[in-house]
C-alpha cells in the first residue's frame, strides 16, 4: 500500500480497540517466566554447548601470539575459535570494528576468541586459561584533547553543516548573547538482558535464536559477515529484554555462536558478561557541545548556533547531537556543525533517542540561559520562538506541532506559577526546593514496514511480521490494530513477531517502530478485507466488520465462513510516498520537574515529574504511558549519575558493570504524570500516529539541570549533575 | 571460576584447623562478596569451607550489659535486633544504608567485616592492582579515582573499604573475636582489625591464616544520639562516596567514624576532642593527613558538611 496522501477516515479511526488502554497481551508469559527468551531456548534445539568470549585486555595495539595449549586441555572444552581459525570473515554494514578481533586490536574487550565447552562453568573457567601476549600501541581516548583534530566523516561531511542567514552577523549584533559549552558523557545502554544468541547449523543452514531489535538488518549482516547467502540464515527473536539502541545491529555474541556452533558441530549458546557490555558492545558517545544565542531584548531568537564533537573509531560516526536546534526554534539566522573526532575507544551508536537525548540535554539548558538573561519565563521564552514551520525552509510546514500546548497544559497541570524565578530562595528543612522546564523534539520517520495476515477457519486472525517487541509492547498494539481492522475482540488475534522468515518490518528503533509496524499490518489487513468480501461475493467498498462478523447491506457473513478450511492469507506493506519531504513530522514533549537538593551533601532529589506529550495518536495509552514514564526514569539517570568513565591512559570504561555504572533505582524515581495531548496526524500514516519511546527522554536531563539550578542557583553544564559540581556553590552549613 | 572443594565445618576450631592445614582454603558463610569474586576470578581458593552450620547465629547479652553478635548473624536480623535498634541505632541504620534487602538477608555480620573493596580496577583482571596481584601495580592512581581512598592510601592502593556496618562497628568500638587454628581465641579491637594499605595492600586484616571470627562484641551502650548519614550518587544500592557514622551527647561530645574515605573505617578519637567546637574543626582534625586526589579532593569538603548537618540532626 502506498501511502502518498494524507489518511481520510479509515477503520482505525472507530477507536473500539486502537487507543484503548488495554493490558499488554504478552504480559501473562512475561509474568509467569515463560516469555522465551534468547538464552532460555533450551527447547529449540537439543545437545546446546556453551560458549564464553574473551575480550582483548589492551585497548590499542595486536596480537603477538595466542596460547591455547592450557585452555584446549581444560575439562569439558569442545572448540575455541580464534581469528586464526575462524575463516575469512566480513563486516556488517552497521559494524565499525570487527566482532572477532585479532591480530590487530580496534578497542577494549574487543573479543579475540570464545571458548566452547560442555558447560557455562567450563568454558569459563577455560576462557581465563587463554593466553594472549600483546603488544600495545599508543591510541587516542580522550575526546577533549582530540576535538580539535577533527575530519569529515566519510558519508557525512555533506550533512555536517546547516546554516541560514548570516549567523555570525546576527549573533554578533544581539543586544543579548549566550555563548556556552556544555559536555555529555559516554553512556551505556544497561539494559537488563545482555546480548545473548543460541546458533545452530543444519547442514549449511543457520538458525539463531538471539535479542535482536532489527531482524532485517541483522540477518543481512550475519549473512554478510560469515559469508554466506542471507537465504541460509534464520533469526529468531521474539522476546528482547530491553535494547534502547544496544540491540539495533548484529554483535559479537551472534557471530561468535555462530563460529563456535560451526567449530563444535553442535548448538552453541553465549551471552555477553556484563562487564563485556561496556567496552565490548556500543554506547552512546560523549559529546563536547557550543552554543550561542542572540535574541532581542524582547526575547525573539535572531541567531541560533549549535556545534557539536563527539568521537568514535576511524569509519565511525558522530552522535548528531545538533538535529533538534535545526526545528525546535525560530530565529531567521542559524548555523549547525557537527564534528567527529578519532578516538580509539569501544565503537559508538545509537541508543536511545540518539542525537536528541544529549542534544536537547545541553539546548534546552542554553534556552533556560538565556531566558534568565532575558528575565522572561522560560516557558514564556519557548512560546514566543515557537515556529509552525520548518526554521530553515519555512515553505514546509510541521504536520502537527502542539509544543506550545504542551508547555501551557503542563504549567498549569505542574503549578508552574509557584516557581519563584530567583533560584536558590525556597527552602524546606534540608532541602532546596526548585522546578525546571525543558521541551523536547523528536523527529517521526518513516520506513517501509510489511506484515501477513492470516484467517483461519475458526476465524482466528494471524499476524507475522519480524517486527519486535523489546519491552515497548509491540505485541499488543498490532494486535488491536489487526483486531480493529478485522472486527474481532482481542482474544481472536494471535501476533507472531521476530522472525526472518516473516515478511520484513520496520523494527524497533528511533521510536518508528510503532507507526510504521502497525500502518504495515493496516495494509495487510486491507488486502485480507478484500479477500475476505471477495470470497463471500460482497462488493468491498461497502463491506462492514465487526463483532466477528462480515456485512454488506442486508447479507452476513462470518470471517471463520470466509476463511474456509484453506484459510486466507494477504501480505502488504505500507510503502511511503513524499509527504515526509513537504511536511516535517515530529513529536514533542514539555517536561517539568520538581527537585530537592540537599542544602549539605549537593544530593538531588526528584520530587515530582510531569510529561505533556503531543505525538499524533496514541495507539494504547497504557503501553505508551510505560514508554514515557521509563524514558523520563532514563533522563534522570543521564541528569544525575550515569557517566561512563574513560580511562583516558588505559583507553575503556572503567566502571563497566551495574554496580559502577550507576543507573536510577525506585528510591530515586518519585510519582511521574504523563499527559497525551488528544492529536491525530493523518499526514503520518493510516494509523494517524507517531512513535514516543525515544520522545520521553527529549529534554529530561535538562529540565532536572534547570531545575537543580533553580533550587541551588548553580548552573552545572557537565553532565551527569553529581554533587561535587554542586557542593561549592551551595550555601554554608 | 576455577575447581574447588568443598567440605562443611562442624566446630569453630575444627574450620579453624582446616583452613590453615588446606592449601588455598577459604570461609564461605554468606557468599555475598565471595562467589561474585570466584566468577571473575579474583579470589581463587582450592578449598572452601562452609561455616553456614556453625551455631554463630545468635545476639546474647554480654554480663558487661553489650551485646555478643554471632559472626552468622545475617544483617537483615542485625539490623531488626529490638537491642540493636533500642541501644546502638547506629548499627542498625548503617547496616539498612548497606546493599539491597536480598543482600542483607545473605550477608553476615563477619562476612560483612571482610567484604572486599569495591575498587574498579581491582575488578578488572585485565589490569594491574597490587591487592589482587601484589605487585603488578595500582591501575587506580593516576586513572578513574573519584570513588577511591583520600587518606591513608599508599604508593601501593587507594582503595577504600566498603562496608557502612563496619563504620558502625568502629564508631561503637567493637571487638572481633576469633579462634585460630589452635583453638585458642582472642579478641582484636575493631581499631586493630582493619589495616591501611602500606605496601601489602592484598593484606586487608590483622587475622592470621585460618583464623576465623566467632562473633562481634559490643560494649555497653553508650547513649547519645546515633546518626549514620551515607552520601551517594543515588538514593540506594550504591557504595558511600563519604558516609558519616556519629554518636553525639547532650553535651556535644561524642564520636565520628568515616566511610568512602580511607582503606578501613576512618576514625581519629583525638578528634572527637574538637566535637563541641563543631564539623570544621573535627573534619580539619580527621583528616589532617588527606592526599586526594583531583577526582576525590570533593570528598573533603563533602565530610564536613555532611559532619555538619549530622551535628545539627543531633541538636535539633
Amino acid at each position: 500500500m502506498r501511502f502518498d496522501t494524507p489518511a481520510t477516515t479509515n477503520p482505525i479511526d472507530q477507536l473500539r480497540i486502537v487507543g484503548q488502554p488495554v493490558d499488554r497481551i504478552d504480559g501473562p508469559l512475561k509474568t509467569t517466566g515463560t516469555a522465551p527468551y534468547a538464552y532460555e531456548r533450551h527447547d529449540v534445539v537439543p545437545n546446546q554447548a556453551y560458549g564464553y568470549v574473551v575480550g582483548s585486555a589492551i585497548a590499542k595495539g595486536r596480537i603477538a601470539s595466542i596460547d591455547l595449549t592450557a585452555a584446549r586441555a581444560a575439562p569439558g572444552v569442545l572448540a575455541i575459535v580464534t581469528a586464526d581459525n575462524a575463516g575469512k570473515l566480513g563486516k556488517g554494514r552497521f559494524n565499525t570494528a570487527k566482532l572477532l578481533g585479532g591480530p590487530d586490536i580496534e578497542h577494549y574487550h574487543q573479543a579475540i576468541a570464545i571458548v566452547i565447552a560442555e558447560m557455562f562453568e567450563q568454558a569459563r573457567a577455560a576462557a581465563q586459561l587463554v593466553r594472549v601476549d600483546y603488544v600495545r600501541t599508543d591510541g587516542m581516548f580522550d575526546l577533549a584533547a582530540a576535538k580539535d583534530s577533527w575530519k569529515p566523516a566519510a558519508g557525512f561531511d555533506a550533512t555536517a553543516d546547516s546554516g541560514v542567514g548570516d549567523f555570525a552577523g546576527a549573533f554578533a549584533a544581539a543586544p543579548i548573547q549566550l555563548d556556552a559549552s556544555y559536555t555529555t558523557p559516554d553512556h551505556s545502554h544497561a539494559m537488563m538482558e545482555p546480548h545473548a544468541s543460541i546458533a545452530a547449523w543444519e547442514g549449511d543452514r543457520l538458525t539463531l535464536w538471539t535479542s535482536n531489535q532489527m531482524i532485517n538488518w541483522t540477518t543481512d549482516d550475519l549473512a554478510q559477515t560469515l559469508g554466506i547467502a542471507r537465504e541460509k540464515v534464520r533469526l529468531v527473536s521474539p522476546f528482547i529484554g530491553g535494547g534502547f539502541g544496544g540491540k539495533l545491529f548484529l554483535r559479537a555474541d551472534a557471530v561468535l555462536a555462530a563460529l563456535g556452533a560451526r567449530a563444535a558441530g553442535r548448538p552453541v549458546k553465549v551471552a555477553l558478561t556484563r562487564p563485556l557490555i561496556a567496552n565490548n558492545t556500543t554506547h552512546r558517545p560523549a559529546t563536547i557541545q557550543r552554543i550561542r544565542i542572540g535574541a532581542t531584548r524582547d526575547g525573539k531568537i535572531t541567531a541560533i548556533g549549535h556545534e557539536s564533537w563527539s568521537g568514535d573509531l576511524p569509519g565511525g560516526g558522530p552522535e548528531n547531537a545538533v538535529q533538534q536546534t535545526r526545528l525546535l526554534y525560530a530565529g531567521a539566522n542559524r548555523m549547525t556543525a557537527t564534528r567527529l573526532a578519532t578516538l580509539d575507544l569501544p565503537e559508538g551508536n545509537a541508543m536511545r533517542a540518539p542525537g536528541e537525548a544529549p542534544g536537547l540535554m545541553a539546548l534546552e539548558i542554553a534556552m533556560d540561559e538565556m531566558a534568565e538573561k532575558l528575565e522572561i519565563d522560560p516557558i514564556e521564552f519557548r512560546v514566543l520562538n515557537d515556529t509552525q514551520v520548518d526554521p530553515e525552509n519555512p515553505s514546509r510546514p510541521f504536520s502537527q506541532r502542539q509544543l506550545v500546548e504542551c508547555l501551557r497544559t503542563g504549567a498549569e497541570r505542574f503549578g508552574w506559577k509557584t516557581r519563584n524565578a530567583k533560584p536558590g530562595r525556597l527552602r524546606e528543612g534540608r532541602w532546596l526546593i526548585g522546578m525546571g522546564v525543558a521541551a523536547g523534539l523528536r523527529n517521526n520517520l518513516l520506513t517501509t514496514s510489511a506484515a501477513r495476515v492470516r484467517l483461519d477457519h475458526r476465524g482466528v486472525v494471524t499476524v507475522e511480521t519480524d517486527m519486535t517487541d523489546i519491552g515497548t509492547g509491540s505485541y499488543t498494539i498490532i494486535a488491536q490494530t489487526a483486531a480493529e481492522m478485522m472486527g474481532v475482540p482481542l482474544d481472536k488475534v494471535v501476533v507472531r513477531l521476530g522472525d526472518s522468515s516473516f515478511p520484513a518490518s520496520a523494527g524497533s528503533g528511533g521510536q518508528w517502530g510503532a507507526n510504521n509496524s502497525t500502518a504495515g499490518v493496516y495494509a495487510a489487513c486491507i488486502k485480507l478485507r478484500e479477500a475476505v468480501a471477495q470470497k463471500l461475493g460482497f462488493n468491498s467498498a461497502d463491506t462492514i466488520f465487526a463483532e466477528g462478523q462480515v456485512r454488506s447491506g442486508n447479507r452476513t457473513g462470518s470471517l471463520a465462513e470466509a476463511a474456509g478450511d484453506a484459510g486466507l492469507v494477504a501480505e502488504d506493506a505500507i510503502e511511503y510516498g513524499d509527504l515526509g519531504k513537504q511536511y516535517q513530522q515530529s513529536t514533542f514533549v514539555a517536561h517539568f520537574v520538581e527537585v530537592g537538593v540537599d542544602v549539605a551533601t549537593g544530593e538531588t532529589h526528584i520530587r515530582r515529574m510531569l510529561a505533556v506529550c503531543a505525538a499524533g495518536r496514541i495507539l494504547n495509552p497504557k503501553s505508551a504511558r510505560s514508554q514515557i514514564i521509563g524514558a523520563m526514569t532514563m533522563g534522570v539517570g543521564a541528569a544525575l549519575m550515569e557517566e561512563l568513565a574513560v580511562d583516558k591512559r588505559r583507553g575503556f570504561f572503567v566502571n563497566h558493570d551495574l554496580a559502577g555504572y550507576e543507573v536510577p533505582v525506585h528510591a530515586d524515581i518519585p510519582h511521574q504524570e504523563v499527559i497525551f495531548l488528544d492529536e491525530t496526524d493523518p499526514i503520518s500514516s493510516p494509523m494517524k500516529a507517531k512513535g514516543v519511546g525515544e520522545l520521553g527522554l527529549c529534554g529530561v536531563g535538562a529540565a532536572v539541570a534547570n531545575a537543580i539550578h533553580n533550587a541551588t542557583g548553580v548552573r552545572v553544564r557537565d553532565y551527569p549533575i553529581t554533587l561535587d559540581k554542586l557542593l561549592s556553590g551551595l550555601p554554608e552549613v | 571460576m576455577k575447581p574447588f572443594t568443598y567440605e562443611r565445618a562442624h566446630s569453630p576450631a575444627e574450620a579453624a584447623a582446616a583452613a590453615a592445614r588446606t592449601e588455598g582454603a577459604k570461609f564461605i558463610a554468606g557468599g555475598t562478596n565471595l562467589l561474585d569474586l570466584m566468577k571473575l576470578e579474583i579470589e581463587t581458593p582450592m578449598h572452601l569451607i562452609d561455616v553456614n552450620g556453625l551455631a554463630l547465629d545468635t545476639i546474647e547479652t554480654t554480663p558487661e550489659g553489650g551485646l555478643r553478635i554471632g559472626a552468622l548473624v545475617r544483617n537483615t536480623a542485625l539490623a531488626a535486633d529490638e537491642r540493636v535498634r533500642r541501644d546502638y541505632g547506629l548499627l542498625s541504620r548503617a547496616l539498612l544504608a548497606g546493599a539491597s534487602g536480598q543482600l542483607r538477608n545473605k550477608a553476615t555480620t563477619a562476612g560483612n567485616l571482610l567484604q572486599r573493596t569495591r575498587c574498579p580496577y581491582f575488578y578488572d583482571t585485565n589490569q594491574p592492582c597490587n591487592k589482587r596481584q601484589p605487585g603488578s601495580g595500582c591501575a587506580a592512581i593516576g586513572g578513574f579515582s573519584r570513588p577511591l581512598a583520600v587518606i591513608g592510601a599508599s604508593d601501593a592502593c587507594i582503595a577504600t573499604h566498603p562496608s557502612d556496618m563496619a563504620v558502625a562497628m568502629r564508631a561503637l568500638d567493637a571487638t572481633v573475636e576469633t579462634v585460630r587454628s589452635d583453638g585458642t581465641t582472642r579478641g582484636i579491637a575493631i581499631a586493630d582489625f582493619h589495616r591501611l594499605p602500606g605496601d601489602t595492600p592484598d593484606i586487608e586484616t590483622t587475622l592470621v591464616p585460618g583464623e576465623l571470627i566467632t562473633a562481634v562484641t559490643l560494649p555497653k551502650p553508650v547513649g547519645g544520639k546515633h546518626i549514620y548519614r551515607k552520601v551517594r550518587d543515588r538514593a540506594s544500592y550504591a557504595f558511600a562516596l563519604v558516609s558519616v557514622g556519629a554518636i553525639v551527647q547532650r553535651d556535644g561530645t561524642g564520636r565520628v567514624a568515616l566511610g568512602g574515605v580511607a582503606h578501613r573505617p576512618w576514625r581519629v578519637e583525638a578528634a572527637e576532642a574538637e566535637m563541641p567546637r563543631g564539623a570544621k574543626a573535627v573534619t580539619g582534625r580527621l583528616l589532617a593527613e588527606a592526599r586526594p586526589t583531583q577526582e576525590n579532593a570533593f570528598k573533603l569538603p563533602l565530610v564536613e558538611r555532611t559532619l555538619g548537618a549530622v551535628l545539627a540532626e543531633a541538636k535539633g
